[in-house]
């Protein structure tokens, strides 16, 4: 099963990017163990600037922006 | 430039609606279609522009400029004007705090960046273009960016470390200037071009709702509120009311977009210019949420420092606007 990850301290951003990771794995019809990661120094293991982030089998796929279902269903 | 915006609102409120451009209503209707147009065309293009100056000044880039370069105090002016164009968001104020500091970039030139970033930001300096013309917008973007280099540039004469949490001083003990990797894969202007578009889009469409509130507001008074109003019942011109204003804002965030149309009202029933561009400035550079998240990785009395460095800039400024303008 594959790992996702989405970073992000809780802002409306975050909440759209979690909604359509769902939606995208729907489509797909994938199946994903799928984490939200709010602890801030956990958020910053990855090294990144501005959130929220997409981690994939532990790859940032997105970073900064919500991502659409379409591109994140790419990624799937 | 918005002259078809003028003659549509005309035609639309006086011809289809029929509705006399002498009578209050009219008034108030014809500038609200007015407004709303022209704002709405503004903010469009001003976040699309805004999206292509980012897709080739990443913030990532900054962050690894600032560390391989010594600017000799420049880099407080770097900062602030990279804080300037990164759009501002308030969620990632803490791990853009966090990955400075990880990066050993000072903690004033961070702050610098904290400053400006919201203080000039696209959403703001659209409704200033189109309530209050370029030339107060120019000073608007100006004091931003003085503000946030000299803000910055003193809060780190202080000896801040202390200040920060616990788990944020193990990270600048351990802070090493390393790299940050971002995607500069060449893709192509135009490749990129649907993708801003979007973003712009649905920035437009997210704050539509305040824009449409503000300028109702603003319509509405605009046709009752008398003339000299302000200057007559608030005696404008009074040292106090600048950081009246400032006071009063700070607590004031997620209605920028919505405030702005309201101000101007403001200011053309009497309020002067600076004291408005205060206003603004707070409302927009200082708020409560970003203090909160903040708490994440500041003493309180950091965040104290900080927002009262910032709030007695804006207030400072406003007074100097209010002399030359």
């Amino acid at each position: 099963m594959r790992s996702i990850k989405i970073l992000g301290t809780g802002c409306p951003k975050c909440k759209t990017m979690f909604n359509n990771v769902n939606k995208a794995l729907d489509n797909k019809g994938v199946k994903a163990n799928v984490e939200k990661i709010e602890d801030i120094q956990e958020i910053m293991k990855y090294n990144v600037l501005s959130t929220p982030v997409l981690v994939i089998d532990e790859e940032i796929k997105i970073k900064g922006k919500a991502g659409d279902v379409s591109e994140i269903e790419s990624f799937l | 430039m918005f002259e078809w915006t003028q003659k549509f609102a005309d035609w639309l409120i006086y011809q289809v609606f029929d509705i006399a451009a002498e009578s209050d209503l009219g008034a108030a209707l014809n500038f609200f279609v007015y407004d709303t147009i022209k704002i709405l065309v503004l903010l469009f293009v001003i976040v699309f522009l805004m999206g292509i100056v980012n897709m080739y000044f990443p913030i990532e880039r900054l962050k690894n400029y600032l560390n391989r370069k010594k600017l000799y105090g420049l880099e407080y002016v770097f900062a602030s004007t990279f804080g300037a164009i990164t759009p501002f968001c308030s969620c990632s104020s803490v791990p853009l705090f966090i990955g400075f500091v990880q990066g050993g970039i000072p903690l004033g030139v961070t702050f610098s960046f904290l400053i400006t970033s919201p203080l000039v930001n696209e959403v703001a300096i659209a409704m200033f273009l189109g309530m209050f013309g370029w030339e107060a917008t120019l000073i608007y973007v100006g004091s931003g960016l003085i503000l946030g280099t000299l803000g910055g540039w003193i809060l780190g004469k202080f000896n801040l470390q202390p200040l920060l949490s616990d788990w944020v001083q193990k990270i600048l003990e351990n802070a090493e200037a390393k790299e940050i990797d971002y995607d500069d894969t060449p893709r192509s202007f135009v490749q990129r071009l649907p993708e801003i578009t979007r973003n712009a889009w649905d920035l437009v469409k997210g704050i539509l709702i305040y824009v449409l509130i503000g300028i109702g507001i603003g319509a509405a008074m605009h046709g009752y509120v008398p003339e000299n109003f302000f200057a007559e019942y608030l005696g404008s011109g009074a040292w106090w009311t600048v950081p009246l204003a400032v006071i009063l804002a700070v607590p004031m965030y997620a209605n920028a977009a919505g405030i702005i149309p309201v101000i101007q009202v403001f200011v053309a029933k009497g309020v002067p210019l600076g004291t408005a561009i205060a206003f603004m400035m707070a409302t927009v550079g200082l708020s409560i949420p970003e203090g909160t998240l903040l708490k994440k990785v500041m003493s309180l009395k950091l965040i104290a420092l900080f927002f009262g460095v910032v709030t007695l800039f804006i207030i400072l400024s406003g007074f100097l606007f209010n002399l030359l303008l």
